[in-house]
């Protein structure tokens, strides 16, 4: 009796084992970013653009390794460190090899951390970590490991396109800079005070400031001051509902001078700061969208919009990772070895879908590309944000930013 | 000097936003002991139903129309969820009220989705009524004091002018005898609920377009508004007021100023660090007034707790 009972189980499971294994299995990648409390707005958005980008770009062009699809399973972190180990490990738990993760550089240093070590650990079980948006330096610099690829211009490298501009203007005498409290608001500081030193000396930095982040509840107090300081230009890297407050508050106290950005733009900042922020806002951003690079981007971002009209394209890079994560499959004709992966992916030059080139560079796992600065504007605008009649207009270009960019990154390979 | 001028109108127009929430919050409290969890998702619902009236018919219509709604719901739950949980205890209603607050925050993002929306200050209050120095004061936030300044003056004369109020006051204290005397207290506790409700949502409808509605609303505002309610006094309308415009302007102060804890450590003649990372208090060189700011209230709370337990105007402990 017994014995029969433990013969229809195993039998039961060799089935259900071999029925798995004879579909393609689903390469499955794990995001973990907000999906609930004040910056949830950010996470889905960018979920939103994952599982668009996995769809089209790969899973449509009949997948890799011959049809095996990409899927995003979505964790959320809560916008917390602690929270992300945990979905980190349910993801590993799951047998996700591949986590894609950009909200808050200060998670970033948890997960590539804990990443560090798992694979140290645990060779059989490799991850691998596509960051898409933490812009602290010191993660490709410092903090680089070789499980780690940064796929966002870092906050150097936006800051200098930034300064650039900026030292174009010679009405700029004075400049407020105010940001988030945690390692990327102070990174964006430090850079545009050392930036701004070589560029242009003679500008003043009558402000530099670090409010709690997604604690304020009125920007106004903060706008007063910076109306109050003279300022004629500020410089922010907040995102998000941070992002929303403060732009609205500065416009509303009467500032009249160029605000430069790394992220008012889409998830409602667009719309909320509407027809104040023309000739007002600036946003650093690696797509560009208006103008279109291409017949494909601009099909794609079509595309994108009739599927999600209540979210936007606004973080390009997106689709870059799955593009250049599914040739790095390809390449390594493997989707469990992460050592090949990671080998694909170092130094690969890809054709970006935004146009131009993509390098990932070997030396910290920066990846090079065109950065721009874009003002938002209603005019010549074909993709909108918001469903709002503003968007952002592309001004200059800064081709393969930062290429010869310092890196004190020393590299542990496997 | 003239910066000193528009914080203090900032911060009365914080301080009065914070009353309006905190005014039905500890009305309910001092009548049924409930904390109302929920009472911040109320004021977040006040704004989504106004933003959703004035895509239709404008905000004026939303303004009058949402708060109501709000109200209407907040009398229903007391009716149908609470009163039906109040036999069980306390802990029970807590658990109820703060289940409840889950619940409309996941509603409001099922039905309206995570992003910003785009709840605006209607055009004729949409510019600068004048400025103090380079500084605008948008004519909104004057006609947000104006809103709060009305609602504390009509909830005053209500609750010790009117006949109502005087039910409602002996209702607070001695339930029992007012039941004898023929009042349906049941009923006037209903009529609280909706009324401080309402009041929520009306804070809603007029801050949704200033602080933004999105989903976190509730939560962003959820604790200070207890916090008020504790240094005011549990029950009190006047510790209500009194907190509400300290908490205003002591936070609106805080992230305004430039003050450096470094300056303090420097007056009392101690030498700045070459290297911060060997420095105990490299904390303390480093830190400034705005950034501690938004703790403020609560350290407040903490000392009125130690040594005025009932609240500045309260009558008993919390």
């Amino acid at each position: 009796m017994r014995n029969t009972t433990k013969f229809g189980l195993s039998a039961a499971l060799a089935l259900t084992v071999s029925a798995t294994a004879a579909f393609a299995e689903n390469i499955k990648i794990a995001f973990i970013d907000p999906l609930s409390g004040p910056f949830a707005t950010t996470g889905t958005q960018g979920l939103a653009e994952y599982n668009f980008a996995a769809e089209n770009l790969v899973n449509a062009e009949g997948g890799v390794l011959g049809g095996r699809n990409f899927e995003i399973v979505s964790f959320d972190n809560k916008m917390s460190g602690k929270e992300s180990l945990v979905q980190l490990q349910v993801a590993i738990d799951q047998g996700i090899h591949f986590i894609v993760q950009g909200n808050s550089s200060g998670i970033a240093h948890a997960l590539t951390d804990a990443i560090k070590k798992h694979n140290k650990r645990n060779p059989d079980s490799r991850v691998l970590f596509l960051n898409y948006a933490a812009v602290d330096p010191a993660l490709t610099n410092d903090k680089c490991n070789f499980w780690h690829f940064r796929f966002d211009a870092n906050a150097d490298i936006k800051m200098d396109a930034l300064t650039d501009v900026m030292a174009e203007d010679p009405s700029l005498k004075k400049v407020y800079l105010i940001g988030q409290d945690y390692s990327f608001g102070k990174a964006v500081a430090a850079a545009a005070v050392s930036n701004l030193e070589a560029k242009r000396p003679d500008v003043e930095i009558v402000g530099n400031e670090l409010h709690p982040i997604g604690k304020v509840k009125d920007f106004t107090p903060y706008a007063r001051k910076i109306v109050a300081s003279g300022a004629d230009a500020v410089i922010t890297g907040n995102w998000g509902s941070d992002m929303v407050g403060l732009g609205k508050a500065i416009v509303e106290a009467g500032f009249k001078g160029p605000i430069y950005t790394y992220y008012a733009a889409s998830n409602g900042i667009t719309r909320t700061i509407g027809a104040a922020g023309i000739g007002t806002i600036n946003v650093v951003q690696e797509g560009a969208y208006n103008p279109p690079a291409s017949d494909r981007a601009a099909a794609y971002v079509e595309a994108f919009e009739a599927k999600y009209p209540d979210h936007d394209i606004s973080q390009a890079r997106i689709a870059n990772v799955i593009e250049m994560l599914a040739r790095a499959i390809e390449e390594a004709g493997s989707a469990d070895d992460m050592v090949a992966i990671a080998n694909a992916l170092e130094s690969m030059e890809h054709d970006s879908i935004w146009g131009g080139k993509l390098f990932m560079r070997p030396q910290d796992h920066q990846l090079i590309q065109n950065v721009h600065v874009a003002e938002h504007t209603d005019e010549g605008i074909r993709f909108k944000l918001d469903n709002s009649p503003y968007g952002l207009l592309t001004k200059n270009t800064v081709e393969m930013a930062g290429m010869d960019s310092a890196t004190t990154c020393k590299m542990k390979r496997p | 000097m003239d910066l000193i001028l528009v914080n203090v109108i900032d911060g009365l127009v914080y301080g009065l936003l914070l009353f309006m929430l905190s005014a039905g919050l500890t009305l309910i409290f001092s009548m049924m002991g409930v904390l109302n969890f929920a009472h911040a998702s109320f004021y977040m619902l006040g704004a989504y139903f106004a933003y959703q009236i004035s895509l239709y018919l404008g905000f004026w219509v939303g303004l009058l129309i949402a708060p109501i709604v709000v109200g209407v719901m907040g009398a229903g739950v007391e009716r149908y969820g609470l009163r039906r949980v109040h036999k069980y205890g306390h802990v029970p209603e807590l658990i109820f009220t703060f289940g409840l607050a889950l619940l409309i925050e996941e509603l409001v993002q099922f039905l309206w989705g995570n992003n910003q929306m785009a709840y605006f200050e209607p055009e004729v209050l949409k510019f600068a009524l004048f400025s103090v120095g380079d500084n605008a004061v948008a004519a909104y936030k004057i006609f947000m004091i104006f809103v709060s300044m009305g609602i504390f003056l009509a909830l005053l004369y209500v609750l010790t002018r009117t006949r109502v109020g005087m039910v409602i006051q002996a209702a607070l204290s001695y339930p029992h005898t007012v039941e004898a005397l023929g009042h349906n207290v049941p009923m006037v506790f209903m009529g609280v609920f909706g009324v401080g409700t309402a009041l929520a949502g009306l804070a809603g409808v007029i801050a949704g377009p200033m602080l933004g509605t999105f989903p976190g609303m509730a939560i962003m505002l959820g604790s200070i508004v207890f916090v008020t309610i504790v240094i005011g006094g549990l029950g009190s309308l006047w510790g209500a007021l009194v907190a509400s415009l300290l908490i205003g302007w002591m936070t609106t102060f805080a992230a305004a100023s430039s003050f450096q804890f470094a300056d303090i450590l420097l007056a009392i003649g101690m030498e700045r660090p070459d290297d911060m990372s060997e420095s105990y208090i490299r904390d303390l060189w480093t830190m400034t007034l705005p950034q501690i700011g938004p703790i403020l209230p609560y350290i407040l709370m903490v000392l009125i707790l130690v040594i005025r337990p009932h609240g500045l105007f309260g009558k008993r402990d919390a």
